[in-house]
């Protein structure tokens, strides 16, 4: 069986739950995989055990404690073995993995959503079409999401490896977002609004949702570039983040190609908006013809209700 | 005086309908358009020429239509156009792709690459970081501003909220949309721009491993349940728990 090498995602300190993911992504790729886990702390690669994985490396330095590209890369490659490399396909994965790549000579192939033997689908053009390619030899590959079943957990064995990189950039220093709020792009849930809002101010009953079901809050481009008070960071589609998470809520917002683009691949999608023809419904799982006034505040106490 | 060069490329307008015909993605009606993000990329370019001086040289890789793009961007205001293309490739991977841009690069003799956070027709974003690594440069993506002062000084997202992230030495930094608004071409940077001779240079690249094997529509999405009225929602939250299990 060829070798894999699997980045593990970590989050605040520890391993994130995508990295489950990635061993069931190598094993349908029939790989045997290693796992890899960038850190400042090795105890933190303990978690990193799955079944089906021999060997977990806890590549340990300093460079870690800030995002650097090139160090990471440099430090990832110096410690990992050869064979496909699997990362996720969050925005920082995706870059450093392309680094790996690139300084191996290798390819790689992007969003990965399905694996059949050797042959790879993601989605292009924003979705609007899906592309298959096959793989000769080793490459780098980073996969979404919520896509592949989560390996289960075993023992980690774990060996550690010192390794610093160069950093080639300086963090002078991290501004942090004025809002506690998770960013849509690290979130399992996301609750958008868009114009159909009516205000800025309107978006605090997302705000009451998300809180209720820890989810991210996020926008449509419409709300972004209507209202000063909506920043950038919040939009969702083809101008702002791609997200897949396991449910999207989408309130107030038409479905226009534009916002599509970024959530089409979301597991779940609910759509509430009073127009009964938004072509957001034809992505919905589940649809409510409603004004947000009407449908928030039973679907607030609602999932109260259920969480509580 | 800083060599500025900034990637583009060449993609169908994203409004354009993507038509599959047979196993392949029929383009032969798209509208061609510089894509998004490297528009984002030529702005932060240009900001960086007035701040420092210099040039600014538009880099893409493709066949001869590709030399509208840079046109494109000659009226926006780049100083030259560059096209590397070799006539014996075809259909190439990211390592072949990043291979031939570094080479170009280098033959430039860039400090500094700009260049979108990714194109628009794959969304891989594996271009600019490809491409630093194999310079031997450091490389920041995704950056969402960026100023010239004592050195150049970006904001780029991190994990619960932005760093801002000050490049030493030679960097390929690609940019998203951030709060940054574009110029648009003038009636004078297109006249020059009818004028300006594209510069073809040649690259090695290695042989392709990864090769397409088939493009498809999207997978239908089996019709949703929908509800009217907003007590519904009750029954929506119902079925996010014990159908979907998703909360």
């Amino acid at each position: 069986m060829s070798e894999s090498v699997i980045i593990a995602e970590t989050s605040k300190g520890s391993i994130a739950p995508v990295t489950a993911e990635l061993v069931s992504a190598a094993i349908a790729l029939g790989t045997s995989p290693t796992v890899v886990v960038p850190c400042t702390d090795a105890s933190i690669a303990d978690g990193a055990g799955y079944d089906g994985v021999s060997r977990t490396i806890a590549v340990k330095g300093d460079c870690f404690a800030n995002y650097d590209a090139s160090s990471w890369a440099a430090a990832i490659d110096a410690a990992a073995p050869s064979g496909i490399i699997i990362a996720a396909a969050t925005p920082q994965s995706k870059d450093v993995a392309a680094r790996v790549a690139a300084r191996r000579g290798l390819s790689i192939v992007q969003d990965v959503v399905a694996i059949d033997g050797m042959n790879l689908t993601s989605p292009i053009y924003s979705g609007k079409a899906m592309q298959t390619v096959s793989l000769s030899g080793d490459a780098a590959v980073s996969v979404r999401a919520n896509v592949f079943p989560a390996a289960s957990s075993s023992a980690a064995n774990v060996s550690v490896v010192d390794q610093s990189g160069d950093v080639a950039t300086a963090v002078q220093e991290v501004i942090a977002r004025a809002s506690e709020r998770l960013d849509v792009a690290e979130a399992n849930i996301i609750i958008s609004g868009g114009r159909g809002m009516g205000s800025p101010d309107n978006f605090s009953h997302l705000e009451k949702i998300a809180d209720v079901l820890g989810a991210a809050v996020g926008a449509s481009r419409a709300a972004v570039d209507t209202w000063d008070d909506i920043p950038h960071s919040m939009q969702v589609g083809q101008t702002g983040k791609t997200v897949n998470p396991n449910l999207y809520i989408a309130v107030g917002i038409s479905g226009a190609i534009q916002h599509l683009a970024g959530m089409r691949s979301s597991k779940y999608i609910v759509a509430v908006n009073k127009d009964a023809d938004a072509p957001i419904f034809s992505h919905a799982d589940y649809g409510i013809v409603a004004t947000w006034e009407e449908a928030l505040p039973v679907l607030e106490s609602a999932l109260s209700s259920m969480m509580s | 005086m800083p060599n500025i060069v900034v990637l583009v490329k060449r993609v169908p307008d994203t409004n354009a309908r993507i038509v599959v015909s047979g196993d392949r993605v029929d383009l032969s009606a798209v509208k061609w358009v510089i894509s998004p993000y490297d528009e984002f990329a030529i702005e932060t370019a240009l900001q960086h020429k007035e701040a420092d001086g210099g040039t600014v040289t538009a880099l893409t890789l493709g066949p001869a239509d590709s030399d509208k793009v840079l046109k494109d961007a000659k009226a926006i205001g780049v100083d030259e156009i560059v096209r590397v293309w070799n006539e014996s490739w075809n259909e190439l991977d990211s390592n072949a792709i990043q291979s031939a841009l570094a080479q170009a690069v280098t033959d430039l003799g860039a400090d500094v690459v700009y260049c979108g956070k990714t194109a628009a027709d794959t969304g891989a974003g594996s271009t600019g970081p490809g491409v630093a690594e194999r310079l031997g440069w450091a490389s920041v993506s995704n950056i969402t501003d960026a100023s010239f002062a004592g050195g150049i000084t970006v904001t780029t997202p991190v994990e619960g909220g932005s760093a801002k992230v000050s490049v030493l030495g030679n960097a390929v930094i690609s940019c998203d949309k951030g709060n940054m608004k574009v110029r648009k071409p003038n009636v004078k940077g297109i006249m020059m721009a009818k004028r300006a001779q594209v510069n073809v240079v040649s690259a090695d690249a290695p042989a392709s491993s990864v090769t397409i094997v088939s493009q498809s529509p999207p997978p239908a999405k089996p019709a949703g349940k929908k509800y009217e009225g907003g007590s519904s929602a009750e029954e929506v939250a119902r079925l996010l728990r014990d159908e979907a299990n998703v909360i």
